[in-house]
């Protein structure tokens, strides 16, 4: 299928849970969610016969700036052989996004990696612990307004 | 040997400890020399050179430089281990593979102890290094170093069996337990050697024998204990310095104990394969040591060949496959002695 | 699979005796972690009951040194060092990226050369992940037989641009050299010779019957469990599901060449076990000098470089590209603001991915299995951690 169809069925589905949706003109075309409703976004693309959505290539968190941050999934259908972009955006001070880990395992470390860096926090998440940073690390580094602490467990972080 | 000591030095207790110190006087060059052996072997099945600097000619003193390394290196204790058991079990170990030369024939001239049940003796100390094995990994404090010890104190127990039983096949045979008569009755030409008798019953218990002896002395395939990709190094990871090398001694001591043992029961141990061809006392020694030697290397072979087998393989190995067929052996001995 | 006799046991005078769980760490230093991981076992005697990993003892922060970078080609030795056996698929993946935010096409000599790099490396990698391999399971010598064959891929590297391990010779817009004028013929004599070694590792180790006990039916991954689980590379098809994005997502020149996918198919055990993940690896070596005779027969003249400018402002936007890695699919996700730094780089590396579905094969098996198990996921810290 292509990006339009895609769009349209999910739009035909869930309607205004789709916010917007870039198909021409952009590298990789994207539909933007809102984030309350992409567990059952997630949970349609997979299990929709025409759409099969199986394989969760890429879980990637953002900071989008302007006070928001997000998470984008780059999903791909190992039979039918189509790709889509879901981008989903909240804001900083309360960044909740529900999990996806119950429909595609991958997105169990993929999420704890975007707790880790970027600080979205997976609700429905069964194991949201850091995974790249020490367990007792503070703060989120690829934040835009990240600053680097000065010492970490009493040894000097710059160098 | 130990009548003509007796007489030139007119005290028993000289002349026997000068006797027990004969075996020692074997195994550390061997030992030494074994290493280096074992490495070049390797280098060479794996397209390697192996040392060569060391010494000058085919790096020939680098075990030389190892020992004197590891005689000055720092003797590390853990602070939580268990320090008596701790020092105690190389010397366990050491004192159990050694105690094995005492019965075993080195040439018609010279035998530590000629004893009647020499073969039994030797099956029996030689389980003194289960109780060293145990007492190391027990007394590290360190996981690992357990797993070692548990898993080379199952395997070297199930494979006394199989290992015992194959020889029971030869001393059938010979009707006798001491060593010194086992030899003597092989001697001629290469075919009164045990192996080639009844065939193919105890050509099958020397097969059984050499696999088992494999796994007593924790060389591949069957080198779980000190596994080194899962257990790093198995009982003796928080060993250092010299008690590192006696471990080392002990297990290269080992080896050649078993090799020993195969060379004599089934190889028909000092005897000349040439019948009276370079037979005597003197070349003796030299048949019983390059015989030795020979099954050596044919470990040492196994060893840089054959991938590791698990744990409940090993045992799938003992008591399934090993130990039946000794059975089979040891009815066929029998009944062919019997008809 | 082995049952966990957990539940208490009565002695012969009745006593009841208390059986507990063991936690053992195995790494960050440990021979058969293949770096710095560590695993958190909970075994009961030797059999495994639950694995934890822990990661990030190699994070080297390579997302966030890509944003501090002042060029989009600066970031390309940074990729180099993420998995750091295959550091030419790594470059290419990136530069890929770069290219499709860009929208330039590179000229076709480049896309040959890439091809062969790439194709060399996955050789020179599986060699390793074999050798490796065979040191898990506890041959020693089939791993110094395969560093004698990869020893001679790195000499046609280092040939061509200098380096042995870390290349930086992807770029994006092109290569940063020209093949040397003799590496055609040296090429093509290396595919010849290189043949007939895989039959004498076949015999040297896939083919050795304890191999086959400690290998077959151990780790058993089902097809649906690596797909949930994004499993790619040999991992998926050892699995028995015939994908592989340089067919079926194609890019470069991949559908120029005649080739074969190789899926596991059980052969000595249960389909997606350690043996099928291992020989899969084998098979893909062979294809692998399929593709690189075909390449270098067909490679045509040209420029190694498109005409970019020398600092790389590509319009806002984002894309995802991923390409075939001895390991698996890596990919890079990639956003511009349309200033010389990228904005976010995020590199969804095959490794880390394969490694989350290892709590779930492990579980059941004894430690030795582990350590195979883990040798056949073939994972590489650098790109774990990044």
């Amino acid at each position: 299928m292509t990006p339009q169809e895609i769009t349209e069925r999910l739009k035909a589905t869930f309607g205004d849970a789709i916010t917007d949706a870039k198909l021409e003109g952009v590298v990789d075309p994207f539909i933007k969610i809102k984030a309350e409703a992409i567990r059952e976004i997630a949970l349609f693309l997979r299990d929709d016969i025409e759409l099969q959505f199986d394989f969760l290539m890429c879980l990637s968190g953002v900071d989008f700036g302007k006070g928001l941050i997000g998470v984008v999934y780059n999903l791909y259908s190992m039979s039918k052989k189509h790709k889509i972009t879901l981008k989903v955006e909240v804001s900083k001070e309360k960044p909740e996004i529900p999990s996806v880990e119950s429909i595609w395992k991958t997105a169990n470390w993929h999420e704890r990696e975007a707790y880790d860096l970027i600080g979205v926090v997976f609700t429905g998440h069964p194991d949201l612990r850091r995974i790249l940073l020490p367990y007792d690390w503070e703060g989120h580094p690829l934040r835009k307004d990240y600053k680097v602490p000065e010492y970490y467990q009493g040894m000097k972080v710059p160098y | 040997m130990d009548e003509i000591l007796i007489n030139f030095l007119g005290n028993d207790i000289i002349a026997y400890t000068l006797m027990a110190f004969v075996p020692l006087v074997w195994i550390v060059p061997y030992a030494l020399f074994a290493v280096y052996l074992e490495r070049k072997v390797s280098a060479h099945m794996q397209d390697r050179l192996g040392p060569m600097y060391t010494g000058g000619w085919h790096g020939w003193a680098q075990t030389i430089a190892d020992i004197l390394k590891l005689i000055q290196k720092e003797d590390i204790v853990p602070s939580s281990a268990d320090k008596k058991l701790h020092l105690l079990s190389p010397y366990v170990v050491f004192i159990g593979s050694y105690a094995a030369f005492a019965t075993i024939p080195f040439s018609s001239a010279y035998i530590g102890s000629n004893i009647n049940i020499g073969l039994f003796y030797v099956i029996a100390v030689s389980s003194l290094v289960v109780a060293g094995l145990l007492m190391a990994g027990w007394s590290s404090n360190n996981k690992w170093s357990l797993f070692g010890a548990m898993r080379s104190a199952a395997q070297i127990v199930s494979y006394e069996i199989p290992s015992s039983l194959a020889l029971i096949a030869v001393v059938m045979i010979a009707g006798s337990l001491n060593l010194q008569e086992i030899n003597q009755m092989q001697s001629g030409w290469f075919w009164n050697w045990y192996v080639f008798k009844y065939p193919p019953f105890v050509f099958l218990a020397f097969v059984i024998y050499f696999v088992a002896s494999l796994a007593e002395t924790n060389r591949t395939p069957f080198d779980m204990p000190e596994a080194e990709s899962e257990l790093v190094a198995g009982y003796h990871t928080e060993y250092s310095g010299m008690k590192f090398a006696l471990f080392f001694l002990a297990e290269y001591a080992n080896m050649f104990a078993v090799s020993a043992i195969a060379a004599t029961v089934f190889f028909g141990g000092w005897n000349s394969p040439f019948g009276e061809f370079l037979g005597g006392p003197l070349w003796g020694v030299f048949w019983f040591l390059s015989k030795g030697m020979f099954f050596i290397f044919i470990q040492m072979w196994l060893r840089w060949t054959l991938p590791r087998l698990r744990v409940d393989q090993l045992m799938y190995v003992s008591w399934k496959v090993l130990t039946p067929w000794a059975f089979v052996c040891i009815v066929g001995v029998g009944l062919w002695t019997l008809l | 699979m082995f049952e966990t006799g957990l539940e208490q046991i009565k002695s012969s005078t009745g006593r009841v005796l208390r059986s507990q769980e063991m936690i053992i760490n195995m790494g960050p230093q440990h021979p058969s972690t293949h770096g710095v991981l560590r695993l958190e076992l909970v075994v009961d005697g030797e059999i495994v009951v639950d694995v934890i990993p822990h990661l990030g003892y190699l994070h080297r922060c390579f997302e966030k040194h890509a944003e501090a970078m002042t060029n989009y080609q600066q970031v390309i030795p940074y990729c180099d060092r993420l998995d750091y056996l295959a550091s030419m698929n790594m470059d290419w993946a990136y530069a890929l990226a770069g290219e499709k935010l860009l929208n330039i096409q590179v000229p076709e000599r480049v896309e040959y050369i890439r091809v062969i790099m790439a194709e060399f490396q996955r050789i020179a990698s599986h060699l390793v992940a074999l050798g490796t391999y065979g040191l898990d399971v506890g041959a020693f010598t089939p791993f110094l037989y395969m560093f004698r064959d990869r020893e001679m891929i790195l000499d046609l590297f280092e040939m061509t641009c200098g380096a042995r391990l870390l290349y930086n010779y992807i770029w994006i817009g092109g290569v940063s050299h020209d093949l040397p004028s003799t590496f055609v013929e040296k090429a093509k004599a290396f595919c010849k010779y290189f043949r007939p070694e895989i039959k004498e590792y076949n015999d040297l180790l896939t083919f050795n019957e304890i191999f086959i006990k400690r290998t077959a039916n151990v780790g058993v991954l089902p097809a649906d469990v690596a797909i949930s689980y994004g499993c790619s590379g040999p991992m998926l098809r050892g699995s028995g599901v015939n994908f592989d994005i340089r067919r079926d997502d194609p890019y470069s020149v991949y559908n120029k060449f005649q080739w074969d996918v190789c899926v596991g198919k059980g052969e000595m055990g249960t389909v997606g076990d350690c043996w099928d993940r291992y020989i899969v690896r084998v098979r893909e070596m062979e294809q692998s000098i399929n593709i690189i005779e075909q390449a270098l027969d067909q490679i045509p003249e040209g420029d190694v470089m498109s005409t970019i400018p020398k600092r790389i402002r590509p319009n806002p936007g984002d894309c995802y590209v991923r390409t075939e890695s001895p390991r698996g699919e890596i990919g890079f996700y990639l956003i511009s603001d349309g200033t010389g730094t990228p904005y976010r780089v995020k590199a969804r590396s095959p490794a880390f991915v394969n490694l989350s579905v290892c709590p779930d094969i492990c579980r059941g098996y004894m430690i030795a299995d582990v350590v195979a198990i883990l040798g056949s996921v073939d994972i590489v810290l650098g790109e774990v951690d990044r």
